[in-house]
């Protein structure tokens, strides 16, 4: 059982970013009617999200995120050690965007810097990698740095997926302190369920080619789109969250020894309204403790947990909090965490425009 | 659950709002309120009620309330 526990380690300062262009989701009514529009809209609870221009990529947010934290917490680069990249939208193929970023900002060649390639649970992932590698070396700082441009992957033809996906970037900073006490994580796979998310077309198993790119219609609904877009079977996806998500979080915070009550903030992955809202009810949590932003960024994928956190915990984070994270989806692969946040440093969340910050 | 009871909550899960000309023999594709939303819905129904997983390819195969009932006494 992928159970971790690490110690001593923790997220000392936090940044976000988000393109600049807001989508008025109601408004969203290219392709389908506006009565159509509000039923779903109403139904996920994204009322709002934001849409990177064609200049802008997740690595351009994590990297005005990135400049954001140096910037407001004083940081020398030359201690940065490591770097993680986490995102399915990547700048190429190849290289690693990661590497790119250590050089674009200015750290040393001695730095780490690797990609992570995974969908919304990948947070977690990419924490218990860093906290993994902190425990066992003599790095010093380590950045996370976790970017999607969703709105990229999607067809804005096919109903089931138009309304949900937006973009942002978080930067974290993680650090060794002793204030920091205990830290827990599960993280699970399942790839017999690997066709409920996917885009099939533009890697090695199916080419890019005039067949992946062809727009089609695709159910009984008349949504389309092409194979090179994602696809999502919903209802299935559902299915699974409502069984495994619960059950996860049970066995977490049993093999912590954590009681449910003392945990300060749980922070969901924001899929969509419908899914968050049915979890919390199910597992009777208390929705003071469950901060959202699903109604103004949308479902960003794997930045969703750290945006939630950097949107809507920024002056709630003083003294010693747990916070529990749970993450699903693309994979699917699912992850709880159980984690001390001490004094973290939150900064404002920067736009961007044009693969830049906007000056504010 | 009796099918009478069934069609009274199918019809609350779904939002259907006179279920009285709700029968076994309908087909649910063909209801006002019928969306590709309503997946959610039953998905969410069959669960709560019944402590069911209710497959995406289940309802597909499915096409009257009778099949849906089917699928949640079995």
């Amino acid at each position: 059982m992928a159970f971790l526990t690490f110690e001593g380690i923790g997220i000392t300062a936090m940044a976000g970013a988000v393109p600049k262009h807001v989508i008025h989701n109601y408004e969203y009514t290219q392709y389908f009617p506006a009565d159509q529009v509000k039923e779903v809209v109403d139904k996920v609870g994204v009322f709002e999200r934001r849409f990177a221009d064609k200049e802008t990529c997740s690595s351009d947010l994590c990297f005005a995120a990135a400049e954001r934290l140096i910037a407001d917490n004083n940081i020398d680069r030359n201690e940065i050690d490591l770097l993680v990249f986490l995102s399915q939208t990547p700048d190429y193929r190849m290289p690693a965007t990661s590497i790119i970023l250590q050089d674009r900002l200015g750290l040393p060649q001695s730095c780490v810097a690797f990609d992570m390639q995974l969908g919304c649970a990948g947070f977690c992932y990419a924490m218990s990698v860093v906290y993994g590698m902190m425990q066992g070396g003599n790095i010093r700082k380590a950045l996370i740095l976790d970017g999607e441009t969703r709105s990229k992957v999607y067809s804005p033809k096919d109903r089931r997926s138009a309304f949900i996906f937006g973009d942002g970037g978080v930067a974290a900073l993680v650090e060794k302190d002793e204030k920091f006490g205990k830290s827990w994580f599960s993280l699970n796979s399942d790839g017999s369920r690997h066709d409920l998310i996917m885009i099939k077309g533009g890697g090695y198993r199916n080419m890019s080619s005039e067949e992946t790119l062809k727009e089609r219609v695709v159910d009984e609904y008349g949504n389309i789109r092409s194979d090179e877009q994602g696809y999502m079977r919903g209802g299935d996806v559902f299915n699974f969250v409502i069984r495994e998500i619960p059950r996860d979080i049970k066995k977490t915070l049993e093999f912590s020894g954590v009681d449910k009550d003392t945990i300060d903030y749980i922070v969901f992955h924001q899929a969509n309204n419908f899914i968050n809202t049915y979890i919390a009810k199910k597992m009777k949590l208390d929705a003071d403790k469950i901060p959202h932003t699903i109604e103004k960024f949308g479902n960003t994928s794997s930045v969703s947990v750290p945006l939630t956190i950097v949107s809507e915990l920024k002056d709630k984070l003083e003294g010693n909090k747990t916070l529990l994270l749970s993450a699903f989806g693309v994979g699917m692969c699912w992850a709880t965490g159980i984690v001390p946040f001490v004094d973290c440093k939150v900064s404002e969340i920067v736009e961007v425009e044009n693969g830049e910050a906007v000056k504010v | 659950m009796e099918i009478k009871e069934f069609i009274d909550k199918f019809a609350e899960a779904i939002e259907v709002e006179d279920a009285s000309a709700l029968t076994p023999e309908t087909n649910f594709r063909d209801l006002e309120e019928w969306s590709s939303l309503s997946v959610m819905l039953l998905i969410a129904f069959y669960d709560e009620e019944f402590e069911k997983e209710l497959t995406q390819d289940q309802i597909k195969a499915s096409s009257t309330i009778q099949d849906l009932y089917n699928l949640a006494i079995a």
